[in-house]
């Protein structure tokens, strides 16, 4: 079976500094894998490469058998490829209903359905999935008036709003409350298991990475350091010093 | 009462009022009906200013368009057949075709249909320009079609051209375009509330929140963009080629008046709040009321005191009435929000 | 389209169109450099760029009517204006200086209507010039005509860029504005008054733009609804140079100058405006559309 995001070779440099040599990886449909490394290894450039964001250097993205390197950002989201943000990205003057609404795949878009109210059905899906990430309560809230936590669960919301076949999360456990994580841990094993959404996890959590994913790609100075299951990346040596930064 | 009824309570008062006013204060019809054009021009512009983010200087190239293909059309098919135009507006010795209000009719239509294409050829390139590239970008496009309608001879060049003059005595056009701008004015309002109920309306907050995000949700921000501005060119191209019919002269100053309407429409928007659906139609009122008291009192320097009004608008009110309004009184305005919902811990329960 | 077979019938044309061209240039380069100052220091696009070159050639103006040789005015110009800009800055600007870009440009789009406004009511719609006095040079039997002042205008607005470059790099209070450009933040903590900074380049680049004025008034006219034009060159000189590269922005003023004289004697000179707005809106959409092909957009 092929992968459903195939990442061969790829290399970007910014200036003088390559900020991803050469990396080589693939992410088979169905389960959770992570990605981790240290902080300036890369792992966000090569989230950015995978969607769009840049042209890279050399090497080819495949997803689902379909070549997407030199695809724009719009039509990789909409293939089903989705990802979230580090620094997370909502609408800010927009009700967090509204920004589960506008979220829905943009696929087969006419100006017939441009033109359309929202079907009840989107309204509660996106009240469902609001509550899944527990936000309902906020629903008529304005993005940007929810903490940064409360942002980061409403973006994963949308995300799944989206129905997509892969979703890339940058740190989905940064800034969210301590004691929620062990539940939003779960969640994101639900999601990966109940709706069938492939998961990429870049998470700097290591008790959470470990618990979380399957298989583990770990960077650092922007090579592919390790790869392997979470236990066998615990104990690798290369990643324990690139992590103590011993070089 | 519930909300539903005192909308309709408010918008049949509304309408009352604006079917009556011809006949209640006649001698103020012209006024009047440039009243509902400048609301139709600060809605259009807030369509693409507040609504998705997109600052315009150069909407009023479509009115232009509009002025300018609507007139031609009167003067090369409807009239050039008899030679002069007639006074009575009706070359029934031709064919009964050929009246005013036909050649009126095509005229708009083929203003829109010019106006739309244009609206779109430039919205593929221009819209894919950004915030103060994009605001500069339309600014020079204003202008840019000003200078080419001032060279251009077919169009009467620097001297201008004459509208046919409308069929009957002086002065009976006044209530014919009042009515005309006020039903352009009232589709404008309703065709925009309803698009900002559906899908469109929120995928151009989407744009203007953030459009990144937009492009990495999938959204078809480039369609969405060039729907938004075509919707504005659609409505700005039919009220260009009735104000020129009204005016009767069109040059490069009545069709492209970049100072005048063109910074109008956007501070019309502001004064009454960006991004809001009765922002510029409050803006748009209050600020033709008192843009007449200038026209009145300060002969002469009413362009000077525009421009003062301008920076003390936007330096020291930017938010716009209703935007004041909003914050001062955020229940009004459906900001609910008990403080239940603002405090309500986040809980990742179980659900099944 | 005549004139179009004039020149290649008549190459030497070319050779006038160009000098011309490179004259003008040289003056659009001192207000986009202003331009791009400004940017650059205080994230402001000054839409009231051109008014300033337009206030500078009046200044000039009436000096010249009431007896003064317009070459001595150019100091007077740059420092009427310098004040005004300064006056600008402490009334209206600062309050904009950390907003939304978009509220700067209205605001400095108002201020642009006002003073244009003002000066159609207080020195009329008239098309001034101020008479140097001096005469021309005539090159290849008499073919080019290279008028002194125009000579000297272009020499002026090298020297001034010039000094204004070497105040930059050089002075204490250049440093600071340099340093404020970078991040204006750090240079906060620093110990940089960053508002004092802004005043002066608020002021200086209407200093410069009033020099600039000057010598637009010299050479060619002046009249009230001058403005805006320089504005937009201003924008797409830098758009096109980036900021803070004063060669680039020397080079793309020179090229503007020479392509708006050629195009104005090919299409006409009742088209010469259209070009130069069309052009923005050309330049603009290229440089994007460019950009995009990288995924990216102009920034």
């Amino acid at each position: 079976m092929t992968p459903i995001l195939e990442v061969q070779d790829v290399t970007k440099a910014f200036g003088g500094v390559i900020a991803n040599d050469g990396i080589t990886l693939k992410v088979p449909q169905g389960p959770i894998i992570g990605l981790i490394g240290p902080n300036g290894s890369g792992k966000t450039t090569l989230f950015n490469s995978i969607v769009g964001y840049h042209p890279i250097d050399r090497g080819s993205i495949w997803f689902e058998g379909r070549e997407i390197s030199r695809l724009r950002v719009p039509q990789i989201a909409r293939l089903g490829l989705l990802r979230t943000f580090q620094q997370t990205r909502i609408y800010g003057k927009m009700r967090c209903l509204e920004n589960m609404q506008i979220s829905v795949p943009h696929v087969h878009e006419g100006l017939r359905t441009m033109l359309s109210p929202y079907p009840p059905e989107v309204t509660e899906r996106a009240e469902g999935l609001l509550e899944f990430v527990g936000l309902y309560p906020k629903r008529h809230l304005r993005g940007g008036e929810l903490s940064f936590g409360q942002q980061k669960l409403l973006e994963l919301a949308m995300a799944l709003m989206n129905q997509p076949k892969l979703l890339l999360l940058d740190e989905p456990t940064a800034g969210i409350n301590p004691v929620l994580i062990n539940s939003l841990m779960e969640r994101l094993k639900r999601i990966n298991a109940d709706l069938g959404v492939t998961l990429f996890v870049i998470e700097h959590n290591m008790r959470v990475i470990m618990n979380l994913a399957q298989h583990i790609y770990c960077l650092a100075h922007g090579q592919l350091l390790a790869e392997g299951p979470p236990e066998e990346i615990q104990t690798d040596q290369q990643v324990i010093d690139a992590y103590l930064g011993a070089r | 009462m519930t909300d539903a009824t005192r909308n309709l309570l408010l918008y049949a008062l509304i309408g009352l009022i604006g079917l009556l006013a011809p006949y209640l204060a006649p001698a103020f019809r012209v006024q009047m009906a440039l009243l509902w054009m400048m609301i139709l021009f600060a809605l259009t512009w807030d369509l693409g200013g507040g609504q998705m983010g997109y600052n315009s200087f150069g909407n009023i190239v479509f009115f232009g368009i509009g002025c300018y293909v609507a007139a031609v059309v009167q003067r090369d098919l409807f009239f050039a057949v008899g030679g002069q135009p007639q006074a009575t507006g009706d070359l029934a010795t031709v064919s009964p075709l050929f009246n005013y209000f036909n050649g009126f009719a095509v005229g708009l239509a083929l203003a829109v249909i010019i106006a739309l294409a244009v609206a779109a050829a430039l919205g593929s390139g221009i819209l894919g320009l950004r915030g103060h590239y994009f605001a500069i970008c339309t600014l020079g496009v204003g202008v840019a079609a000003g200078e080419i309608a001032s060279g251009w001879d077919y169009i009467g060049a620097g001297s201008g051209m004459v509208a046919p003059i409308f069929p009957g005595g002086p002065g009976q056009n006044a209530i014919f375009f009042y009515y005309f701008f006020f039903a352009l004015a009232a589709i404008c309002f309703f065709t925009l509330k309803w698009l900002y109920g559906t899908r469109f309306g929120l995928a151009i907050n989407a744009i203007r929140d953030d459009e990144d995000k937009a492009e990495a949700m999938g959204i078809h921000t480039t369609r969405y963009k060039t729907v938004a501005w075509c919707v504005a060119a659609f409505f700005l191209a039919l009220a260009g080629g009735a104000f020129g019919h009204l005016n009767n002269f069109i040059d490069r100053e009545v069709a492209f008046p970049g100072i005048t309407f063109g910074v109008w429409m956007v501070l019309m928007a502001i004064l009454g709040g960006q991004g809001t659906l009765w922002g510029p139609v409050i803006g748009a009122t209050i600020f033709h009321a008192t843009q007449e008291l200038f026209w009145t009192y300060f002969i002469g320097w009413q362009r000077v005191a525009l421009g003062l009004l301008i920076v003390v608008i936007v330096v020291f009110f930017p938010l716009g009435i209703m935007g004041w309004l909003r914050s001062r009184w955020p229940e009004r305005f459906g900001e609910t929000v008990d403080l239940e919902a603002r405090t309500a811990p986040i809980s990742l329960r179980e659900t099944r | 389209m005549d004139n179009l077979q004039l020149l290649f019938n008549a190459p030497i044309l070319s050779v006038q169109l160009l000098i011309d061209g490179l004259f003008i240039g040289a003056i659009f380069a001192l207000a986009a450099y202003g331009m791009a100052l400004v940017w650059g220091v205080m994230d402001i696009i000054n839409i009231a760029q051109g008014e300033f070159v337009m206030l500078g050639g009046y200044v000039t103006f009436f000096l010249a009517a009431a007896g003064v040789h317009p070459l001595y005015t150019v100091p007077v110009a740059a420092a009427a204006l310098y004040i005004l800009g300064w006056a600008l800055y402490r009334t209206v600007v600062f309050r904009v200086v950390d907003k939304d870009m978009f509220i700067s440009i209205l605001a400095t789009f108002g201020i642009s209507i006002l003073l244009q406004q003002l000066a159609n009511e207080l020195f009329e719609a008239d098309i001034r010039t101020a008479e140097s006095g001096l005469g021309t040079l005539l090159f290849a039997d008499g073919l080019i005509v290279v008028s002194q002042i125009k000579l000297v205008a272009f020499v002026c607005a090298l020297v001034l860029g010039a000094a204004l470059f070497l105040f930059l790099k050089r002075s204490r209070l250049g440093q600071a504005i340099r340093a404020t450009a970078q991040n204006a933040r750090a240079a906060r903590i620093m110990g940089v008054n960053t508002d004092r900074v802004f005043a002066t380049t608020f002021a200086l680049n209407a200093a410069i733009c009033g020099a600039a004025g000057s010598l637009v008034v010299m050479t060619w006219l002046v009249h009230p609804y001058l403005g805006l034009a320089y504005t937009l060159r201003s924008f797409m000189i830098v758009t096109v140079a980036g900021l803070g590269n004063i060669g680039a922005v020397v080079f793309a003023s020179l090229g503007l100058g020479a392509a708006e004289n050629f195009a104005g004697f090919v299409l006409g000179t009742e088209y010469q405006a259209a070009f130069v707005f069309s052009l923005l809106v050309v330049i603009l959409v290229w440089r994007n559309a460019l950009l995009s092909r990288q995924r990216k957009y102009l920034k």
